[in-house]
């Protein structure tokens, strides 16, 4: 509690939580008043201004934008939640096996881990998302890019775990006849709880970034729109050059506020779980 | 040498790491202890015997020789640590931060093998606590890190009360209690020492600790025993050049500070 009251003090990350939680309620609730099942449908001419009927024009095919950047905000944020838990979950896991078995055991994981690091993980998106011509949907995508990094986080709490496993809390747990398991859950996961959720955080928006730009390359989501979708159509139906600013900012600025907002709260909240970073 | 110790050692070392990092904490070495013995460890910084203590207590497996508990191999750990509980040396990083001292004193006794009941773990806590000077209510709903380094000391010694070991493996166990209040613990140690029979293995740099409370003293230096004998033996009498430097180097109040 003592952590929230310090974290609310920091302006960054109320201002990076008031935008985030803002667009996740919105996401969330706007579909009770805005109706999505007509979201792909045909309702106006194509490329119509901003106005009182379409608050912000139609598209190349005289859908609404609204609808659709609602729907793309929608899929862009589902696809983040899924990679990060993933990632995290992951590497949280291999991370703490490794960290603290040591031994061979950890070489093996540790090289793994830094095999998929070098790896460049983009490029592997691009490649098997292409390999996938039919059915790749949001859930795939979101698979590939939690399948693709999590080795970041595996790594991060790798080194912290092995330096808690020294730690003579851990001895003194293991002489009170707690087991691997029990050591595991109620002395390092409370000491890494902080951290793993700082990593998730970067996870989520490092996993929105990928759908958004392997989506604006043309190999996104074919089930679904999202933000990045939404910018390729624009793309590729010449909005940019001939000046349909709608087509192109709101998606982008949408993109960015959500990716911004994260980055903010990681960096409070570095600052607050680390004091010595505090000015 | 005793007949049939209790722990006996043969030749042990502990090496970490390999090639030029090897470090040869505990070298070769060999001695037993008998059941119901003070034995301290005495060494500066560094010496290796932390790293002994935890060989004792099984933490550590040793890298060459052989270690004995009751003529035993330690191959079940839970099974040793019912009979050895050990106090750690940095009272600060001893508990975990996320639950209460109390909980934390509780838990311990999940090592025991006989199991008792709620009232009867809380009765041994409380009297446990009163042993080293602390009323129950003061420690109430604490967390770790709302004591001082002395009071956490007090609280792994209270950890010790009450689980009642047969071996207590003691890592300098009074380095932050004042004077008075290691006197106290001192004599509840005796106490409980002589009420269960316990076997007490203190390891500290304090050879004046060690002369007043041990039977027989080690002196250890980069991970070698150099000597060993009874207190007045060792303090009075001494052979090596390391506890010659050792029993020098204890301050003195009408001693010059800086020797001219």
């Amino acid at each position: 509690m003592k952590l929230l009251r310090n974290l609310l003090k920091s302006p960054m990350f109320v201002i990076g939580a008031v935008l985030f939680f803002g667009t996740i309620l919105f996401a969330i609730f706007a579909p009770f008043f805005i109706d999505l099942k007509t979201a792909m449908d045909r309702v106006g001419g194509q490329y119509l201004e901003p106005s009182g009927s379409f608050w912000l024009g139609t598209d190349d095919l005289g859908r609404d934008y609204v609808k659709l950047l609602l729907q793309g905000l929608r899929s862009s944020l589902y696809v983040g939640f899924l990679a990060g838990v993933l990632a995290t979950t992951v590497g949280t896991l291999v991370g703490i096996y490794g960290g603290f078995k040591g031994g061979i055991i950890d070489d093996i994981l540790n090289m793994f881990t830094n095999l998929f690091i070098v790896i460049p993980s983009f490029v592997v998106l691009i490649l098997v998302s292409a390999s996938l011509e039919q059915g790749r949907s949001l859930t795939i995508i979101a698979l590939l890019i939690g399948a693709t990094t999590w080795p970041w986080t595996a790594r991060s709490v790798r080194a912290q775990a092995s330096s808690l496993k020294s730690r003579d809390h851990i001895s003194l747990a293991r002489i009170n006849g707690a087991n691997t398991l029990q050591i595991i859950y109620k002395h390092i996961l409370p000491y890494l709880a902080s951290y793993v959720f700082m990593v998730f955080i970067m996870q989520v928006a490092s996993g929105i970034l990928s759908e958004s730009a392997i989506s604006m390359i043309g190999l996104g989501p074919m089930d679904n729109v999202s933000l990045g979708v939404i910018l390729n159509q624009a793309k590729n139906a010449g909005a940019l050059g001939d000046g349909i600013w709608w087509g192109i900012f709101p998606a982008s600025i949408i993109i960015t506020v959500i990716v911004f907002a994260l980055f903010l709260i990681n960096n409070s909240m570095e600052g607050v779980f680390n004091p010595r970073l505090r000015k | 040498m005793p007949t049939n110790p209790i722990f006996s050692a043969k030749n042990v070392s502990m090496h970490f790491g390999h090639g030029k990092k090897l470090v040869k904490a505990v070298d070769d070495v060999t001695f037993d202890i008998a059941d119901g013995e003070i034995i301290s460890i005495v060494g500066g910084s560094g010496c290796g015997k932390s790293v002994l203590a935890k060989v004792m207590l099984g933490l550590y497996k040793q890298t060459s020789g052989e270690f004995k508990y009751h003529g035993n191999d330690i191959t079940n750990q839970r099974d040793h640590w019912n009979d050895v509980q050990s106090v750690f040396q940095d009272p600060f990083s001893c508990f975990n931060q996320f639950f209460t001292i109390r909980a934390q004193l509780k838990d311990a006794f999940g090592i025991l093998k006989t199991k008792l009941t709620k009232e009867e773990i809380d009765q041994r806590v409380d009297r446990a606590l009163l042993a080293v000077n602390v009323t129950p209510a003061d420690i109430e709903g604490k967390y770790p890190f709302e004591l001082s380094g002395g009071q956490m000391q007090r609280m792994l010694l209270a950890r010790i009360f009450a689980l009642r070991p047969k071996v207590l493996l003691a890592d300098e166990p009074t380095s932050m209690v004042d004077a008075c209040v290691r006197a106290n613990i001192l004599d509840y140690l005796m106490k409980l020492k002589q009420e269960l029979g316990m076997t007490i293995v203190f390891v500290t740099h304090d050879i004046g600790l060690a002369y007043y409370v041990s039977d027989r003293i080690f002196i250890m230096h980069e991970g070698k025993i150099v000597e060993s004998g009874v207190p007045d033996e060792v303090a009075l009498n001494p052979k090596s050049p390391v506890t010659i430097q050792l029993i020098d180097d204890i301050p003195e109040i009408h001693k010059e500070w800086i020797k001219r």
